[in-house]
């Protein structure tokens, strides 16, 4: 009798929990599009599996602060082996923690725009923040902030709070326009139609027609080209820069597979990994492949210049930089 | 399919297991000692969950930091968007429950049936029928464009009022319903042999009815606007809309900022309970289970401006509650023919159980803290401990669920407890309806029916089974129903302490919809629909079921 509302809570309780393998687990926190059936996660786990005689577990954890709170949270209960999913504005402050481990792997020469010698961080792909829109619908995409500001173009933003883009904009404005951001963002603030809190709602309202621009990456419009076969997105070039965004992985101090997670960070940069991020991630590899890079990359548009903070520099300018965003669009 | 089976088997467990809690209790003589213990334990949890957790907050606050421009930003908007809300929903309520009331038409009956449903349909299925009829590409923006119009933007203050408007304006619609019930028909038809106008009939006979039922309608609606944090977090966000709620949840789960989350907790438990306290001085009763009697005939009501204006109040409420629920069954339809997502069975099942799980614990504390309030009754005592009893009514489940992630951070992971935690917050929150559904038939079995056993001599197990399980059944089948369908439609404390990775029905259907897969969570909204519905039914019907046999 009772035993039933009590049995049916207790089977809903579990099914999270799983069988049992023999084989070790490798758990990778990471964020949800990387672990969808049409993120790189599935064919990445396929390839490491093949060498590891292990189980590769991705966990999607949220982005960017919201996959570093939950970690503090945890702290050293996380079953966590692997994060991958911060970028170098998030590293000074998650190095701080003391969860994680140095890697200790040699990463070779790299295809990124600035030199790499992070003792406790890897990067796996790079790409630049761009505004995407649709050449039907703005035949005649603004070349700058100013402009953007001067349209009457409706936008969709990220929360930076919550969402790595949306915390790279927020770097971007700073980066390209230092005291003068406040009035920068109070200028944008007409622009946007809504702060979405993450990649997936942002785009979302843009495919949907909801918005004129989104932020994304200069690399999104191959999407459409490769996956869809469609050429009206594009990405607006601004005449400031382009801040640019390097995402990285690291392995945590409290791991009981740490010879796994070091062998899985290595195999990060091996072909492997990186032929499977620019079809997948839309982004460019960290290490480009032997075979190059997908045929469609090369229509897609190359800022003039890129903009990027030091680790260090970028955690201390946040703090302030949020209150601006938050000041100027609060109103 | 076995749904049919399952909550008529459940509804029997939770009602023999106090039997022996509840019945010395009704002797009226002497204060049974297991009601004591049973109430006590009731009572004990109650205050730990609403006190204990104020405490964790309190003590992890950091006041010291004040109010910055952004506590400012989050706080007038929870109090600006609650205003307007509860304006809004009891200002357009007046015309549509005044033709409502002096109207007869066909379909008459379902539409005041109608008005009770926003008060279970989970708050996600709404939002997505809101979006698709007021959204930028919904029927009315698109109907806009199609003569130049501008398009319109759900997502802000417009939104946000626009969804508490759609659940609430059907609630106090019912409350004026009331209102105009319980105007005596004589005095209309005294109005009418005297040749008022509709004017002066309006002035002398409505107008003080709607100063004495209106006001409390409104705070109702100000408290229920304040502690809805599913619609804050769909169609509000960003600097400009964010709720308290909404930074408690991004402190929490994006800063892993105890301190800053404890102290806008207990800023909310500031508002709420402010909001409280003036609910309970000016609240009408709300009259969920009261009747509603036929239209009067109103011989006033005649004039053809009247008609058209009374018709139009009727085809809005028809057009503003019925386009969103057609725009969910139009797109549900077709997420369901394309498939439901794999993940929806199991998150159904996790639903399924935290809903069952919290409707049990609701009817358990509820029985034990009602047989104890009812012996301190039968004493002239126990006001106190009922008004204890309703406390979570003050205390926001995210309130709640912020202090016990608090308080269990330190020895457990809060995410891993995600489903039990869940159901024993929805579980707490239901006790105030489960009390109220209780207590006046406890308190008949022990009056007149409690005197014919005595005077019998019937005692124990069998005076349960024969003088209280028969007034018991019903309000019991009742509230099991009310709490496990709450439960079921839920997103509030499950999206605190959730991870990604451990989803509910609502909070996959969330998912789906930030995703913009607006079809497949369309689909799952109509799964969760016909489960929260089938719950709430199963239950209801099983407790009236018996009991009339």
């Amino acid at each position: 009798m009772k035993t039933i509302p009590t049995l049916a809570a207790l089977a809903a309780f579990a099914l999270p929990a799983g069988a049992q393998t023999p084989r070790p687990e490798l758990v990778i926190y990471t964020y949800e599009s990387f672990t969808a059936e049409w993120g790189p996660g599935p064919a990445i786990a396929e390839a490491f599996e093949m060498t590891c005689g292990c189980e590769v577990r991705f966990v999607g954890a949220g982005d960017g602060a919201a996959l570093l709170a939950r970690l503090r949270l945890e702290g050293a209960r996380t079953d966590a082996d692997v994060v991958l999913g911060l970028d170098t504005n998030l590293t000074a402050e998650a190095a701080d923690t003391g969860l994680f481990a140095p890697h200790g792997i040699e990463p070779g020469a790299l295809d990124l725009p600035i030199a790499w010698d992070d003792p406790i961080f890897l990067p796996y792909d790079w790409g630049y923040f761009a505004f995407v829109y649709d050449v039907a619908e703005v035949p005649e995409p603004p070349a700058s902030f100013e402009a953007l500001i001067d349209s009457s173009l409706n936008i969709v933003i990220h929360d930076p709070r919550s969402s790595t883009p949306g915390l790279g904009l927020l770097m971007w404005v700073k980066d390209a326009y230092g005291d003068r951001a406040p009035e920068i963002w109070e200028g944008l603030a007409e622009r946007i139609v809504t702060v979405a809190p993450g990649w997936s709602e942002a785009y979302g309202l843009f495919l949907a027609g909801e918005v004129d621009m989104a932020l994304a990456y200069t690399t999104s419009p191959a999407y459409h080209l490769i996956a869809e076969g469609d050429d009206t997105k594009r990405a607006a070039i601004f005449e400031e820069g382009h801040y640019i965004q390097i995402e990285v992985a690291a392995m945590l101090e409290t791991s009981d597979q740490p010879e796994l997670a070091r062998d899985f960070l290595r195999f990060m940069l091996t072909d492997g990994f990186q032929a499977v991020i620019p079809t997948t991630n839309w982004m460019y590899p960290a290490r480009t492949p032997a075979e190059g890079l997908p045929e469609g990359f090369e229509t897609l548009a190359v800022p003039g210049k890129a903009l990027l903070m030091e680790p260090e520099a970028a955690r201390e300018a946040r703090d302030a930089a949020l209150a601006e965003w938050l000041a100027a669009l609060s109103r | 399919m076995n749904l049919n089976g399952k909550p008529v088997a459940v509804s029997e467990g939770p009602a023999s297991a106090p039997a022996p809690t509840a019945a010395p209790a009704h002797s009226g003589r002497r204060l049974g000692r297991a009601a004591l213990f049973g109430g006590g334990a009731a009572l004990a949890l109650v205050a730990v969950l609403t006190l204990g957790t104020l405490g964790a907050l309190a003590l992890r606050a950091e006041p010291g930091r004040g109010l910055g421009p952004a506590e400012w930003a989050a706080l007038r908007f929870t109090v600006l968007q609650a205003v307007l809300s509860a304006g809004a929903s009891a200002l357009l309520a007046v015309p549509v429950a005044r033709a409502l009331a002096r109207r007869r038409f066909a379909g008459r009956g379902a539409l005041v049936a109608l008005t009770g449903a926003p008060f279970l349909l989970p708050a996600l299925v709404a939002v997505l029928g809101l979006v698709a009829v007021w959204g930028r590409g919904g029927w009315v923006s698109d109907g806009l464009a199609a003569f130049g119009g501008p398009r319109l933007d759900i997502y802000g203050l417009g939104g946000v009022v626009l969804a508490h408007v759609f659940f609430n304006l059907p609630l106090v619609t019912r409350l004026l319903l009331l209102g105009w019930s319980a105007i005596p028909t004589e005095q209309f038809r005294l109005a009418a042999q005297l040749g008022m106008a509709p004017r002066d009939v309006f002035r002398t006979l409505e107008a003080p009815m709607l100063r004495s039922v209106l006001p409390g309608a409104a705070v109702l609606v100000f408290l229920l606007a304040m502690t809805s944090f599913a619609v804050a977090l769909t169609l509000g966000g960003g600097p400009r809309a964010t709720t308290v709620e909404l930074a408690i949840y991004q402190a929490l789960r994006f800063d892993f900022d105890l301190g800053r989350a404890a102290w806008l907790g207990l800023i909310q438990f500031g508002l709420c309970g402010a909001a409280a306290l003036l609910a309970v001085r000016v609240a009408a009763d709300t009259g969920f289970a009261a009747g509603f009697g036929a239209p009067v005939r109103r011989l006033d009501a005649g004039g053809r401006g009247l008609r058209a204006l009374d018709a139009a109040a009727i085809a809005a409420l028809v057009l503003f509650l019925g386009l969103p629920l057609l725009a969910v069954a139009l797109r549900g339809a077709s997420g369901l023919a394309q498939g439901l997502p794999p993940q929806t069975l199991v998150a159904a099942l996790r639903s399924l159980g935290v809903a069952l799980a919290s409707a049990a614990l609701a009817l358990t504390l509820g029985l034990g803290l009602a047989a104890l309030v009812d012996g301190l009754k039968a004493r002239g005592a126990g006001r106190g401990i009922e008004g204890l009893g309703l406390m979570p009514l003050a205390a926001s489940p995210f309130v709640i669920g912020t202090g016990l992630f608090i308080l269990l951070n330190p020895v457990a992971n809060p995410f891993a407890l995600a489903l039990p935690v869940t159901a024993l917050v929805n579980g707490a929150m239901a006790l105030p309806f489960v009390l109220r559904a209780l207590l006046p038939a406890l308190g008949l079995a022990r009056g007149a029916d409690g005197r014919l056993a005595d005077s019998l001599g019937i005692e124990g197990w069998a005076r349960f089974r024969l003088v209280t399980w028969g007034r018991l059944r019903a309000p019991m089948g009742f509230a099991a129903g009310l709490a496990a369908a709450l439960s079921m439609g839920d997103l509030g404390v499950i999206a605190l302490f959730a991870p990604p990775e451990m989803a509910t029905l609502p909070l996959l259907m969330q998912r789906l919809m930030a995703a913009y897969r607006i079809d497949a969570a369309a689909g799952v909204g109509l799964v969760l629909v016909a489960l929260t519905f089938g719950l709430f039914w199963a239950f209801d019907r099983a407790g009236r079921g018996r009991a009339r046999a």
